[in-house]
């Protein structure tokens, strides 16, 4: 097999069961079950991650002229990407059954997506980074407003989409500048030609304009204003998707700018990241407190945890990376599997939604809600789930790192976001009011959910139990993206 | 005597915050949209300027590939738009309002 | 760069030709057919001209989304063609750059694949057919 074609393996079985389904889409007649088209999607989401696995056997590859860098690192990103995406069409297979007869378009755009988040994840060259993350991100502004008829629907996805566009102007501009201080838009040939740049405060100004980009993608504060509004008006399994996968793939690229490209501004963009993460688990959890709808509860769950994550971006370069990584895989197991909840919960109405709607829950459907009440455990950070090493690991780079103050905020934060996950679990275990009574009648965990539910449970549970293999995992892509960060690694461990 | 770059890069980043500022204060979905594509077209012209600079052809590939993406962009928005007229019969963002606690 | 002792302004000269080119021409044209043509007027030739829509209506009338949908797909696929163009021209040195005898060959065929498959989804979906009342679009 030549190196290209190995290099991006993933990316090729992924968008070829992507366009397979989407021609199928049209030539089905139209009241048929789009079903098998999402067995197909599944099956070619199972393959790429079997081919990201192969390729870890292969060391590092560069592919297509150095635009290319396939390593642990990637394939790490990769293997979650996958996973995540599987999970997400697992619990939506019948989401759309008797509802929209155009579901083979979901599946399709759900792949395409995933194809363009593992492109961003193994490009070294920015130009290959902006067309992943275009290819990603136009797939979820379509995800978002699926439900076209729904005005609320249309709402979450024009806001989606003004946003990320707006965000993405600002990444390129930073492209932009980079590229007319460094002449270079490649990520090693950037670190190599900053240090005799004449023209240091472009290459700044343009660190600065990138950390603005990605932090809409990720929805960092103050960069979060658009999140709240679209995680309540889209659908929940797509919700759970773009919560995950594309925050992951958006922190992978940031690890690779930051830490491979412009490694010699660690201590200014270091006091950037610091206060971005610092408002970010502030405003985030500060938000939830406030917050009746559960969606809009978990969004501002998801701002608070991409705070969290960006505490470890402080950690520069002793275990930063590791860390980082690790946190991005607990934080999608949990985040997802609880989505994946509130999808079969919901169903494709969404008639609960309010906390106080799923008051009750757990007598009706005591596993649904236990498991729910699970992950909702897990994202507070309690010993026995990934949550809670995924914050240890994080809070501990810091501190190793000097970054005391932020650890401290960080820990005060989670003592906060402890109020309104459990609210929610409260509202599970209570005894439900008479009125409404029938809100869960119409609830069936079809098989494929529960595989989904039992993949992300099982997850988050060994994540927190036996974390050592993936974070050895972590530590290797950790290895593999910043060379200095090898040796500290272990030095830290020691 | 040739047009020092210099100009251009200011030219663009005038552009560029018009564009900011107009997305920021403008209450009609398609003029937000109109200062976005004001935006990227103000980035190419920065790629342009420092391709020149640098006698690189890197930065007019990039110009490229902006414009591809933002035509399927302006495709996928005008979408949406249109989805969002025939639910709302608006355009007004001050109307677009319905997600809120 | 040649020497040249002319001022800069001058590069602009190759411009101001072409526009004076384009000015006589449209007026050499108009005026030529104004002096030798035949004058028959009639209510439609009189009519300013609209594209063929009827200029006088409600300046918010509405017309088929089907108008929007055709100029979306013209500038998609228009859009396209903006990569064979740098194909195009390092096209006989590919061999060369890329190392094997066919790879760019192949890879443009590949693009061209994906381009015709987006066309198959769009003709399959019935966006093409302007006749067809097709509810959900």
């Amino acid at each position: 097999m030549s190196p290209n074609v190995l290099a991006l393996l993933p990316e090729i079985i992924l968008t070829i069961t992507g366009v397979l389904v989407m021609v199928a889409e049209p030539v089905l007649p139209a009241g048929q079950s789009r079903k098998p088209l999402g067995v197909l999607a599944i099956l070619g989401t199972l393959a790429a991650g079997f081919a990201s696995w192969y390729q870890l056997g292969f060391g590092t590859i560069h592919a297509y002229f150095n635009t290319i860098q396939v390593d642990s690192f990637s394939v790490f990103f990769h293997l979650l990407i996958a996973a995540i995406v599987l999970v997400t069409l697992l619990s939506s297979l019948d989401y759309f059954e008797g509802h929209a007869s155009h579901a083979g378009e979901y599946f399709a755009l759900t792949l395409f997506g995933a194809t363009g988040m593992m492109l961003m994840t193994c490009s070294v060259e920015l130009l290959m980074v902006f067309v992943g993350l275009e290819i990603s991100s136009i797939s979820t502004y379509i995800l978002a407003g699926f439900r076209k008829g729904q005005a609320s629907a249309t709402e979450s996805s024009i806001k989606y989409f003004l946003l990320g566009s707006f965000a993405t102007a600002f990444f390129l501009y930073g492209i932009a500048l980079a590229f007319g201080s460094t002449g270079s838009t490649r990520i090693d040939v950037i670190s190599q030609n900053l240090a005799s740049t004449a023209t240091p405060t472009l290459a700044l100004l343009s660190l600065a304009l990138i950390i603005i980009g990605i932090g809409f993608k990720v929805s960092a504060a103050p960069f979060h204003v658009w999140t709240p509004d679209v995680y309540q008006g889209a659908p929940a399994p797509v919700v759970g998707l773009m919560s995950t996968a594309p925050k992951a793939a958006a922190f992978a690229v940031l690890l690779r700018i930051l830490f491979s490209g412009f490694p010699s501004y660690e201590p200014r963009w270091a006091s950037l990241i610091w206060i971005i993460a610092a408002l970010s688990m502030t405003v985030g959890n500060l938000g939830a407190l406030l917050q009746r709808d559960v969606k809009r509860m978990l969004a501002y769950s998801s701002i608070a945890h991409a705070g969290y994550l960006l505490v470890a971006y402080t950690a520069f370069p002793a275990d930063g990376i590791a860390s980082a990584c690790f946190y991005t895989a607990a934080y999608a197991a949990m985040n997802v599997g609880a989505f994946t909840v509130i999808t079969q919960i919901g169903g494709y109405r969404e008639n609960v939604r309010t906390i106080e709607d799923y008051s009750g829950l757990a007598l009706k459907r005591p596993v649904l809600a236990a498991v729910l009440g699970f992950f909702l455990l897990s994202l507070i950070g309690i010993p026995f789930t990934g949550g809670f090493f995924g914050k240890f690991y994080v809070f501990s780079a810091a501190l190793h790192a000097g970054h005391v103050w932020l650890a401290v905020i960080g820990l005060l934060n989670s003592g906060i976001a402890c109020f309104y996950y459990l609210r929610l679990l409260a509202s599970l275990y209570s005894r439900r009011p008479a009125i409404e009574d029938n809100l869960f009648d119409g609830i069936t965990v079809t098989l494929p959910a529960a595989l989904a539910l039992t993949i992300t449970a099982a997850a988050t549970l060994l994540l927190g139990i036996a974390p050592n293999q993936v974070l050895s995992l972590a530590q290797r892509s950790a290895a593999a993206t910043a060379p200095g960060s090898a040796n500290s690694t272990t030095n830290a461990s020691r | 005597m040739t047009v020092p770059i210099s100009y251009y890069l200011v030219l663009a980043a005038v552009l560029f915050s018009i564009g900011v500022a107009s997305f920021l204060i403008k209450r009609n979905i398609i003029t937000i949209f109109m200062s976005i594509e004001l935006m990227l077209n103000a980035v190419n012209l920065t790629f342009v300027a420092f391709a020149h600079m640098w006698h690189q052809i890197t930065g007019q590939i990039f110009v490229f590939f902006v414009m591809v993406v933002a035509a399927a962009e302006a495709a996928v928005g005008l979408a949406i738009i249109i989805a969002i007229f025939r639910t709302r019969r608006t355009l007004n963002v001050d109307q677009v309002n319905l997600l809120k606690n | 760069m040649a020497m040249h002792n002319y001022p800069y302004i001058w590069n602009y000269l190759p411009l101001v030709l072409q526009i004076l080119v384009a000015l006589g021409l449209a007026c050499g044209m108009v005026g030529a057919s104004f002096f030798i043509g035949k004058h028959k007027n009639s209510r439609t030739k009189a009519g300013a001209y609209e594209c063929g829509m009827d200029p006088v209506g409600d300046a918010r009338g509405r017309f088929s989304v089907r108008f929007y949908m055709v100029a979306m797909l013209f500038i998609l696929f228009d859009v396209e063609a903006v990569f064979m163009l740098p194909w195009a021209v390092i096209f006989r040195r590919l061999p060369q750059i890329t190392g094997s005898k066919m790879f760019g060959f192949y890879e443009m065929l590949v693009y061209l694949g994906f381009v015709a498959v987006g066309l198959f989804y769009v003709w399959k979906k019935g966006i093409l057919d302007w006749s067809a009342e097709k509810g959900d679009l």
